[in-house]
């Protein structure tokens, strides 16, 4: 009993006590707050890609497609994990406003926009359709003329507190999209002069997916046109992939497995038939593998971002090691009477790690707590930073991120303070075992002669 | 007399420790044995060996030779365990500079002894004893008023009262006194000396080192330390 008492008066009456508990609030705080933030940029653009490709890709990288798309999502539609299908159509192409002579390169998307909005997000990206999805492709002013969708930071711009002013785009602007079309070998459809495919489209909606390479990059068409404009709608239509959704208690291993299984059986069924050699560039990846390269470089930073808080941590063990050994120094005197009523060595040692748990528990909840309520005012803070000295986290004309992330992961919070009490508990076990194991006459600093 | 009189017997004891390069005999062959219900003054020059003497006395130094018996039991022979039993239970120490923690109360730093001896559960079945001898102590001993005080706002004497109030507090076999009124005015340090005798009276074996002829004179027996042997008394 004596451990606790004499543990909560050593923190709470002793200045030097309130440096380590100084030392780990602060920890605790900066690496909540930053980890809470970081953990939800990178939360966030998982999901915004996630929800862009769908669960599953059956695709190829090759811009001449491939062909029987059709009796493989008959298979796919047959079998009982899979939610939905869209057969996607990609390309590139040069874009430029009707009575306009400069052209742009763009991605181009073809997609029915109903089955594509089942396997992904797409509908809940879409600005005035959002609620009439099947509507995608139908411009305002008239529905009976082909419409595109664009990707928001390619017709929009955002001012430096990430808004978009969306009276800016014109809703009756067209856009004349031209495509390279390409045999099934590869080759150019066309010769002569008349190489490229051109069709103009209006405009019907803008996508925002959160995702700035998408937005600032992609346009929506519909899927026939589309295949069309590519050169993929000849005797044997062609497309670039398969977005595929799989049901909710298919995990995304085990339903990639079975789409790979099937696929690889279709290939079999397919062997000898004409155009067949195109089913061989196809392969079946999982949306994180589809999105590896840009979803790499974030974990990359989130890994880097926890080296660097394990330095913070080795910092704090230092810190709470420097502090203890005071204390402890400051303290041997009461150790030797302690010691002098019959305290054993263990007795020491645990009254200092009890010490050094209620140092950690303690400075961890402030830091928590501070972090807590940092996290809560964050985006008013930089609103103010911003309104006052102009000064902000993310430049909004060049990131597409809205609010800072601000929801505390509890498993990350749990950790955090697990971490920050082991370190205090790290920091105080040497200056414990020293103390511990001082003779009593010495600390009692009486003269032996 | 007979041996089992003896609550301590001290045979041969030897002490040295290292100065620099040379090595300083304290004790150099110490012969002692202390009754029941006696009330000793071990008396000597400064570096006469008597604080060590008493140190280990009460197993808070190792002797390099010698036995130290304690109501029959080598010392020497006592494991860590029994070592931290026998200072909790069987010897009250009463230092110089009183060592009484700041960060308690009087009142807490009295009854620390017995708080120490048990575990948590332990000491919450048997509070209510500690606290009400604690007090009962500290009533005795004139501190009543001083219980909730800390130990940094009460004077010398009143220091060295609540240390004696700390070292009898689990009723110990033997006090032992290192200098008890060094550090106090000689007004004060006869309150304490008074406080002894009276612990005496009532049956209490006390050990007490002091530099003083004086003080050593309210004792039941002198003994005179010099050059690390016992000149006379033992």
């Amino acid at each position: 009993m004596y451990k606790i008492i004499l543990s909560f008066r050593y923190l709470f009456r002793r200045r030097v006590s309130y440096l380590a508990f100084l030392a780990v609030a602060l920890c605790v705080f900066i690496v909540v707050v930053v980890m809470t933030i970081m953990t939800g940029l990178v939360r966030g653009f998982k999901d915004n890609n996630h929800k862009w490709t769908g669960d599953c890709v059956v695709g190829t990288e090759s811009l001449v497609g491939f062909p029987y798309y059709e009796d493989f999502i008959n298979r796919l539609d047959d079998s009982d994990f899979i939610e939905g299908v869209s057969p996607v159509v990609k390309s590139y192409a040069l874009v430029r406003g009707r009575n306009s002579e400069e052209s742009v390169g763009v991605e181009m998307m073809g997609i029915e926009p109903v089955e594509h909005s089942k396997v992904t997000g797409f509908g809940e990206t879409l600005y005035y359709n959002k609620n009439d999805v099947p509507d995608a492709f139908k411009p305002a002013y008239d529905p009976n003329i082909p419409g595109f969708v664009v990707g928001i930071d390619k017709w929009l711009a955002r001012d430096q507190r990430g808004r978009y002013n969306y009276e800016a785009g014109s809703v009756e602007a067209a856009l004349v999209v031209s495509c390279f079309p390409l045999t099934s070998k590869g080759a150019l459809a066309k010769a002569g002069t008349e190489m490229v495919n051109t069709k103009t489209f209006y405009f019907s909606d803008i996508s925002r997916s959160g995702l700035a390479g998408v937005d600032s990059s992609f346009i929506y068409l519909p899927f026939e046109e589309t295949q069309l404009l590519c050169g993929m709608a000849g005797a044997v239509k062609r497309i670039s992939a398969i977005h595929i959704k799989f049901k909710p208690n298919v995990g995304l291993a085990e339903g990639c497995g079975k789409v790979a299984v099937m696929w690889k059986k279709f290939v079999e069924d397919k062997k000898g038939e004409k155009q067949a050699g195109l089913l061989n560039t196809v392969t079946v990846q999982s949306w994180k593998d589809y999105r590896r390269a840009f979803i790499a470089a974030m974990e990359k930073e989130q890994t880097m971002l926890a080296i660097m808080f394990a330095l913070v941590g080795i910092t704090t063990v230092f810190i709470v090691l420097v502090v203890f050994y005071m204390i402890v120094t400051h303290k041997s005197k009461d150790i030797g009477i302690l010691k002098s009523i019959g305290v054993s060595r263990l007795d020491v040692v645990e009254l200092f790690s009890c010490f050094a748990f209620l140092m950690g528990l303690l400075g961890s909840a402030a830091g928590a707590l501070a972090g807590w309520l940092f996290l809560l005012k964050i985006n008013r803070i930089e609103d103010f930073l911003f309104k006052h000295f102009g000064f902000q986290l993310w430049d909004r004309t060049m990131y597409a991120i809205g609010d800072i992330p601000n929801a505390i992961d509890l498993k990350v919070l749990t950790v955090i303070i697990v971490m920050a009490i082991s370190a205090c508990l790290v920091g105080a076990f040497i200056p414990s075992r020293r103390a511990a194991k001082l003779e009593i006459v010495e600390t009692l600093q009486v003269s032996q002669l | 007399m007979s041996k089992s009189d003896f609550i301590l017997k001290v045979e041969g004891l030897c002490r040295s420790y290292r100065m620099g390069e040379a090595r300083v005999n304290v004790l150099a062959g110490v012969d002692l044995a202390v009754r029941q219900g006696e009330f000793v003054a071990i008396v000597g020059a400064s570096g006469s060996g008597k604080s060590t003497l008493l140190h280990i006395l009460g197993a808070l130094d190792k002797p390099d030779k010698g036995v130290v018996s304690f109501e029959g039991r080598d010392l020497g022979r006592m494991g860590q365990r029994e070592l931290n039993k026998f200072r909790n239970k069987m010897v009250g120490f009463v230092f110089q500079f009183y060592h009484l923690l700041d960060e308690l109360s009087v009142l807490e730093n009295v009854f620390l002894p017995a708080m120490a001896s048990k575990s948590v559960f332990g000491w919450l079945g048997s509070r209510r004893w500690a606290k009400s001898r604690a007090r009962e102590l500290l009533g005795e001993l004139g501190l009543s008023e001083r219980a909730n005080h800390k130990p940094y706002q009460l004077s010398g004497g009143e220091r060295q009262r609540a240390a004696i109030g700390r070292a009898l507090m689990n009723e110990p076999r033997i006090l032992l006194a290192d200098e008890p009124t060094g550090n106090l005015d000689s007004a004060t340090g006869n309150g304490i000396l008074k406080v002894f005798e009276k612990l005496n009276k009532a049956g209490q074996t006390i050990v007490m080192v002091t530099h003083d002829e004086r003080i050593a004179q309210k004792a039941g027996r002198i003994i005179t330390l010099a050059d690390g042997k016992i000149k006379q008394g033992a």
